[in-house]
């Protein structure tokens, strides 16, 4: 995408040109690295495993983790403004163990589903007041609210409550087949309409813009007369109301509430969105290349599953060691432009 | 002393808070600070919150110094797990558990591993120029892997005299917990008052690119508060896994660093880096060991107690941000005018 990169002037060079030029921006090289990554593992997969290249392995990876893409598209928010959300995993299973109290008192599931949105909403509301208006560090006051929203949780109840619900249920087993021996929950449908009106947010409104404008220059912004205030609150609550939604597809997906589930799981939605390409500093990236982050994570899990031999906590160190080679190469791209 | 100076003194909230949380104790159980000699041990309420707040105080002096450089460690608590999964999986491996020789083995070898974590994190933060909290978040959840992977998934308990008595020994009448939190405590208060150390620290919290020109060594300082903040993990890691006297990689130093963090910030120290104090996070140790015991004493649930140390932290937050002071100011300047406006009619 850059105009300065040296041809002798033969069709070769010049497309080669134009490669690197794709592959050193820092708003397109990490995203094709990653889909380039996809790929390559799901090729590994394919010639290694048998029944890798089933159509539903693929749908799967998004009914295994369509509470991570909600969460992701969440995370995508907070780090294009250059901030961080380390609340996500804590206040995942805070509604967790929100929707499966409720329940067991009898409570409708058309009550609790809005009521815990409306709670992270205020929860990343008050987040969002604390980070802009008292000038605390994002990872501070989103430390701050882990432990609350955690700590929660345990006063709501020490041990796993099980969800008997039959809405809960009927949404849990619910499968859409797409053709014959291929099927997808609500749950995934839900979370890639929640993609669709993200991409539409960021891309096609005054808001997204400012989002984007934020991650550049917070200062510029300012001076541009964009509503930065309102933009850089309203960012954790998007954050937390996806947090809740994705707890409460979560619940769908274990049927319980646990205080303990999902922990780690911030690390995950972190991950997914810095392998998707979004800039840690804020200011480049795209949803789109979040849901393929966790596309990512989603297939390593599958590749661990697959192989039999590695146990499961080998998932959170390849995790952990993906993320840092993406931190690097955003590292070596952003010091080269500049 | 005078009032107003005593008042301005950055220690005198933290010790109001101490004192008050003492008080509602000896309100709710006038035996509390009664400590007794038994079989040539000190017993009491104080020793126990001296001997549980050890771990916390430990980690909070690492803390403390990565805090004042403008960082944060958010890997400690993983590393706590780390070191207790490779000292009792090298304990419970060899033929005679009971022997010091084995547990001395067992402590090096964890603390060496501590070492190499701190390493890993110091330049990831100082080296490769990662933030902070993303360098240490990565060994926050993949260290607990890690910790999986040494006990096998396993609760590893063992059972030997000699680890036991690192976390519920005494020595001297003294637990030995205390004994080592207070010789890590006044190694870092004299390394950095006696040597140039602590002017340095300071120096780069504050102005990383000025402390830069004026020839401070960042790097190599900010790997070595690194290093440093990873082994006293280590050894807080080897006190709490000998007091379960088992090694749990799920919940060997859950949530320590929030207590670590909250220690420093109740302390008086600013998360933005620059000037910081090790006595005031022996106070804020002191002060979030009480808060739990008083939960204990006063009878409410105790797993209400990590709500109220978020709340805590938040508050203290609140109070030292620059808007806070800016309010409180302004407020105060309205006042006097009023004040002076009355004086004048």
């Amino acid at each position: 995408m850059t105009a300065t990169v040296v041809t002798d002037g033969s069709p070769v060079s010049a497309a080669a040109g134009r490669v690197r030029g794709w592959l050193t921006n820092p708003k397109y090289g990490p995203v094709t690295v990653t889909a380039v990554l996809l790929v390559g593992m799901f090729i590994a997969g394919a010639s290694r495993y048998r029944g890798f290249t089933n159509p539903q392995v693929i749908a799967n990876l998004f009914i295994d983790n369509s509470y991570l893409i909600v969460l992701a598209v969440g995370m995508t928010f907070v780090i294009l403004t250059g901030g961080i959300d380390l609340s996500v995993g804590a206040v995942l299973a805070m509604s967790t163990m929100i929707a499966a109290s409720l329940l067991q008192a009898g409570w409708p599931p058309g009550v609790i589903i809005p009521l815990i949105l409306v709670i992270t909403s205020l929860l990343g509301l008050a987040v969002g007041l604390m980070i802009h208006y008292f000038q605390i560090q994002p990872f501070i006051a989103t430390l701050a609210a882990m432990f609350l929203a955690r700590g929660l949780c345990y006063v709501i109840s020490k041990t796993t409550i099980s969800i008997t619900d039959p809405v809960f249920i009927a949404l849990a087993q619910t499968r859409i087949p797409l053709a014959p021996r291929l099927s997808i929950t609500p749950s995934v449908i839900l979370a890639l309409g929640l993609v669709i009106v993200a991409v539409v947010v960021l891309h096609y409104s005054r808001f997204g813009r400012t989002v984007y404008a934020i991650g550049g220059s917070e200062a510029s912004g300012v001076l541009m007369g964009l509503p930065v205030a309102r933009t850089k609150v309203l960012v954790y609550v998007v954050s937390g109301f996806c947090s809740g939604l994705a707890g409460v597809l979560y619940s769908f997906y274990t049927l319980s509430g646990y205080a303990l589930t999902a922990i780690g799981t911030e690390l995950d939605a972190i991950a997914a969105v810095v392998i998707g390409g979004t800039l840690l500093a804020g200011g480049y990236g795209f949803v789109l290349g979040s849901v393929l982050g966790v596309l990512v994570l989603g297939t390593i899990q599958t590749l661990i599953t697959f192989d039999g031999n590695l146990t499961s906590w080998w998932t959170s160190i390849f995790i952990g060691a993906l993320l840092l080679v993406f931190i690097v190469l955003q590292k070596v791209l952003t010091a080269r432009r500049t | 002393m005078n009032v107003n100076r005593l008042m301005a003194h950055r220690l005198f909230w933290p010790v109001v808070m101490l004192v008050v949380l003492l008080g509602i104790n000896l309100i709710a159980f006038p035996g509390f600070f009664s400590v007794q000699v038994r079989n040539g041990h000190l017993f009491g309420s104080l020793i126990d919150i001296l001997r549980n707040g050890s771990p916390t105080l430990m980690i909070a002096v690492g803390m403390t110094l990565v805090i004042a450089t403008r960082g944060i460690d958010l890997s400690v608590g993983a590393v706590c797990a780390i070191s207790g999964a490779v000292a009792c999986s090298i304990i419970l491996g060899s033929p005679d558990p009971g022997n010091p020789g084995t547990v001395a083995v067992a402590v090096v070898v964890s603390l060496l591993i501590s070492l190499v974590l701190g390493l890993w994190n110091g330049f990831l933060v100082a080296v490769v120029g990662i933030q902070p909290i993303i360098a240490t978040l990565i060994l926050m959840t993949a260290g607990r892997g890690v910790a999986m992977l040494i006990t096998e998934g396993q609760i590893l308990t063992v059972n030997s005299p000699p680890f036991k008595a690192i976390g519920s020994g005494f020595f001297l009448g003294l637990p030995i917990a205390v004994l080592i939190a207070a010789v890590i405590f006044v190694f870092a208060v004299v390394i950095t008052r006696r040597t140039a150390l602590g002017l340095m620290i300071e120096a780069v919290g504050i102005n990383p690119e000025a402390s830069r020109l004026a020839g401070v060594r960042a790097r190599g300082l900010l790997i070595t508060v690194y290093v440093f903040t990873a082994v006293c993990a280590a050894i807080a890691g080897l006190v709490l896994t000998s007091n379960q006297t088992a090694a749990d990689a799920n919940n060997t130093g859950l949530f320590i660093e929030l207590d670590a963090i909250l220690a420093v910030v109740i302390g008086g120290t600013s998360l933005a880096g620059g000037r910081y104090s090790l006595f005031g996070t022996l106070i804020g140790a002191l002060v979030i060991q009480t808060l739990v015991t008083t939960v204990y004493t006063v009878g409410i649930p105790p797993i209400v107690t990590m709500v109220f140390k978020a709340a805590v932290v938040t508050v203290v937050c609140l109070l030292q941000s620059p808007r806070t002071t800016q309010l409180i100011e302004s407020a105060r300047r309205r006042n006097a005018r009023r004040r002076g406006r009355a004086v004048t009619a």
